[in-house]
């Protein structure tokens, strides 16, 4: 039996480093790649083990591009922004909804679940952003369509707030005078911290990764998130390699080098790996969370 | 007495006003990203004019989608979705278990938890990001295989942004690299949710561990596995649009093998302008997708009424 699982383990253990160099090396590549020498880049490839070491991708992101410090800035802004109104109209919603006596509530949960079953998909969404309230070029294109509301969020913070938020508390409150607004903010809420911690999460990283938005309804450079920087970075490089002729290598020379367009890749990644340690707790919770009914 | 039922009733109603004045923001944010793109939905059947207007445009009937059904593209791409989704569920759900099932079997927590915070890790980035991974591994000139890879293996480089045959491994396997981790962890939650004392007395009886897992842990995962494999197939008309459209970095001489409805759709719309065509492949894939969600809602209420969705 003991010779059993000890090979059990050793086998569960291969696997999973297997499995989890598959997930990191890729990563550490890109990350190599950025304190690569420019032009053994382009002589030897993207390697593990590069044979001159630079930083100067970091110093020339460093010194010169306010650009990339701007389209941080916009992500950082639209996710703090779009996270945290997030939270305030996904939860004012799920409240009453957890309310069982609440008149009507029934048909309103339906109205919300029903989002989940069916939608318009691009096209009447872009029409309705463009032509009924215009958000091209606007903050609100980064913060409005698709992200700031979803109905599987409200659904699981009801269910949240019906069975972890004892009744007998809300009756209470309530014969003590508070009003709704008030037992909402000062009892609901703090009582469903781990809740608003994991939707949060979600929310914010939906934010962060959100590129399909500035793709859709942004031309404004000026506008552009992190994710649309370095999705445009990498779209003109191509154009530049696959229409070939003469100039193209003076432009390619002008626009951000390959070890340039990494280094900006790793500092999207970095927050991230920084802030989910933090997070994980929550994020496992929520995706265990099961009980999600309409 | 009537008048003071009346006046209770009131009264109590009232006391609901602070409560349906907080739905307000949600509901009306609903109305305008959910419910107001349904009627959008009619632009399917209209020629799209911009001079007279989206509503104002002449009703055409079922044109757009006689000119989207005569073209191959409309085979092209609904083939391409339905074969890529279902290979995504099979391979996908497969080795998230037994990748959870091997998780489950290591001892020492320190490990297991540092395997899975590692495993999560591609579900964490955008798709954008994931995009220059590959290209990091697949560039032409710069590529790790084209560069070390394959020339330490003998084989010539490969121009992999023109070569429509290495896609669907390509994308089959990014789209598991990305996903692993997150319904492995959902699988593993279910897993350590088993009752320890039927592997005890498995144990007792003299049962292997590949017994166990074949007769404890695989049927009692079963309901979770199925759920999740029927929501799959209610959603196997919408493709993973950043996967099939940025990761192949929207390379038209791949268009055979990554074409999918969703880039179908969005570049009718945002590079073609044909508003018609593009509208009409949207109609379908709602349609089309609602249709498939209640039918595999249906089969899960069959099953288990307490998995069904609704």
């Amino acid at each position: 039996m003991d010779v059993e699982n000890r090979k059990w383990q050793w086998a569960a253990h291969a696997v999973l480093i297997l499995l989890s160099l598959a997930c990191v090396l890729p990563f550490i590549l890109l990350f190599m790649a950025s304190i690569t020498d420019e032009k053994t880049i382009v002589s030897n490839g993207y390697s593990f083990f590069p044979s001159r070491i630079s930083f100067s991708a970091y110093e020339y992101l460093w010194n010169q591009s306010n650009q990339i410090f701007h389209a941080y800035g916009i992500t950082v802004l639209v996710t703090v922004i779009g996270t945290f109104a997030s939270l305030v109209i996904t939860s004012l919603l799920a409240y009453p909804l957890s309310r069982r006596d609440l008149p009507g509530g029934q048909f309103i949960a339906f109205v919300v679940f029903f989002t989940l079953l069916f939608n318009g998909g691009l096209v009447p969404t872009y029409m309705v952003y463009t032509q009924v309230l215009d958000v091209k070029n606007t903050l609100l294109a980064l913060l409005l369509p698709w992200l700031l509301l979803n109905g599987f969020n409200v659904l699981l913070m009801r269910t949240f707030f019906q069975t972890t938020v004892p009744l007998a508390v809300l009756e209470s409150a309530s014969i003590d005078g508070a009003g709704e607004f008030k037992t909402y903010y000062r009892i609901v809420l703090p009582l469903s911290l781990p809740i608003l911690a994991t939707v949060g999460m979600f929310q914010g990283l939906a934010y962060w990764n959100d590129w399909n938005n500035g793709l859709v309804f942004v031309t404004e450079p000026d506008l552009f998130s992190l994710q649309n920087v370095l999705n445009r970075i990498m779209n003109d490089i191509q154009f530049l390699t696959t229409s070939g002729g003469a100039g193209s290598s003076q432009a390619l020379a002008a626009l951000p080098s390959e070890t340039f367009r990494m280094a900006i890749a790793v500092i999207g990644v970095v927050p991230i790996l920084i802030a989910y340690p933090f997070f994980q707790k929550y994020f496992v919770r929520g995706m265990t969370i099961g009980a999600v009914k309409g | 007495m009537a008048t003071i039922a009346h006046r209770k009733k009131r009264r109590s109603l009232r006391r609901f006003v602070p409560l349906y004045l907080m739905l307000v923001p949600g509901l009306a944010y609903l109305v305008l990203n959910n419910y107001l793109p349904l009627f959008g939905l009619s632009i399917a059947f209209k020629n799209i004019d911009y001079s007279k207007g989206i509503w104002g445009s002449d009703w055409i009937g079922f044109d757009n989608f006689e000119y989207l059904f005569k073209t191959s593209d409309a085979l092209l791409i609904t083939r391409n979705t339905l074969l890529y989704n279902a290979v995504f569920i099979v391979l996908g759900l497969g080795l998230a278990i037994a990748v959870a099932i091997l998780l489950n079997e290591i001892k020492n927590r320190f490990a297991s938890r540092l395997y899975q915070s590692v495993i999560i890790l591609p579900f964490l980035i955008s798709i954008i990001l994931v995009s220059y991974l590959v290209y990091a591994m697949l560039s032409t000139d710069t590529g790790f295989f084209n560069k070390t890879l394959l020339p330490a293996l003998g084989i010539e480089p490969i121009a992999w942004y023109t070569e429509p045959k290495y896609w669907p491994y390509i994308l089959t396997f990014v789209h598991l690299w990305k996903g692993v981790g997150y319904n492995c962890i959902v699988f593993l939650a279910a897993i350590i949710g088993i009752d320890g004392e039927y592997y005890e007395a498995a144990r007792l009886d003299g049962a292997s561990k590949w017994l166990q897992i074949r007769k404890i842990t695989i049927p009692m995962i079963t309901p979770v596995i199925i759920m999740l494999m029927l929501l799959a197939i209610g959603r196997i008309f919408y493709a993973d649009f950043g996967l099939f459209y940025q990761v192949p970095l929207n390379s038209g001489a791949l268009f055979e093998t990554t074409n999918v409805i969703d880039t179908y759709v969005f570049r009718g719309l945002m590079q073609l302008g044909d508003i018609g065509m593009s509208s009409a492949a949207g109609f379908y894939q709602s349609v089309v997708g609602f249709v498939l969600v209640l039918i595999s809602n249906s089969i899960v209420r069959k099953i288990n009424k307490e998995n069904a969705l609704f």
